[in-house]
């Protein structure tokens, strides 16, 4: 996952990288085990400035779905801080450049609900809802977005 | 591209509040 060079540079623009190692920190990932509630490994947490947990990956994925979910999560973070234009570019980074992960699904509902959000427009909305009725249509994302039409 | 964690967390926050930048978690039993 980590030694992918399109991950680490991701990390590297939009993140402050930690890590704790359940021998080598062993009190750190008691800690912060318990705080997060992280009982496997790997459990990879994106948090934005304040410590707030954003966005959670657990267990291993192949470097694609790795990056599509760091993307994914660094969106969240951008969305919770009403950055619209920002937040809305991530999550349409995800499916248009990674769009056979699992995250691609998600990131499409969540640029619906990003455009919304942004212009209180609720053609937005169903554009999404129709987006996802030839798209990822066997997902939850779609199931959710169903509403909208 | 290697990526440098920290592994002084307390620190890793700090740092993160003051340059309001996010910060990555990565809860690790690889071989280091």
């Amino acid at each position: 996952m980590w030694p992918d060079d399109r991950v680490s540079s991701f990390v590297a623009e939009n993140f402050i990288p930690a890590r704790v190692h359940v021998k080598d920190d062993a009190a750190a990932f008691r800690q912060y085990g318990e705080k997060y509630t992280a009982q496997w490994t790997p459990t990879i947490l994106e948090l934005d400035s304040e410590g707030v947990e954003r966005h959670r990956i657990e267990g291993f994925l192949p470097a694609d779905d790795f990056l599509a979910q760091l993307i994914l999560g660094r969106a969240r973070i951008a969305f919770q801080e009403q950055s619209w234009e920002e937040a809305a570019k991530l999550f349409r980074r995800v499916y248009e450049e990674l769009p056979e992960t699992d995250a691609a699904a998600e990131a499409l509902y969540w640029t619906g609900v990003t455009r919304y959000k942004d212009t209180n427009d609720a053609s937005a909305l169903k554009e999404t809802a129709r987006a996802f009725s030839t798209r990822y249509t066997d997902t939850s994302w779609a199931k959710k977005a169903s509403v909208w039409t | 591209m290697e990526i440098r964690f920290r592994h002084d967390v307390d620190r890793a926050f700090a740092d993160a509040k003051q340059q309001n930048k996010p910060i990555i978690l990565d809860f690790s039993a690889a071989p280091m």
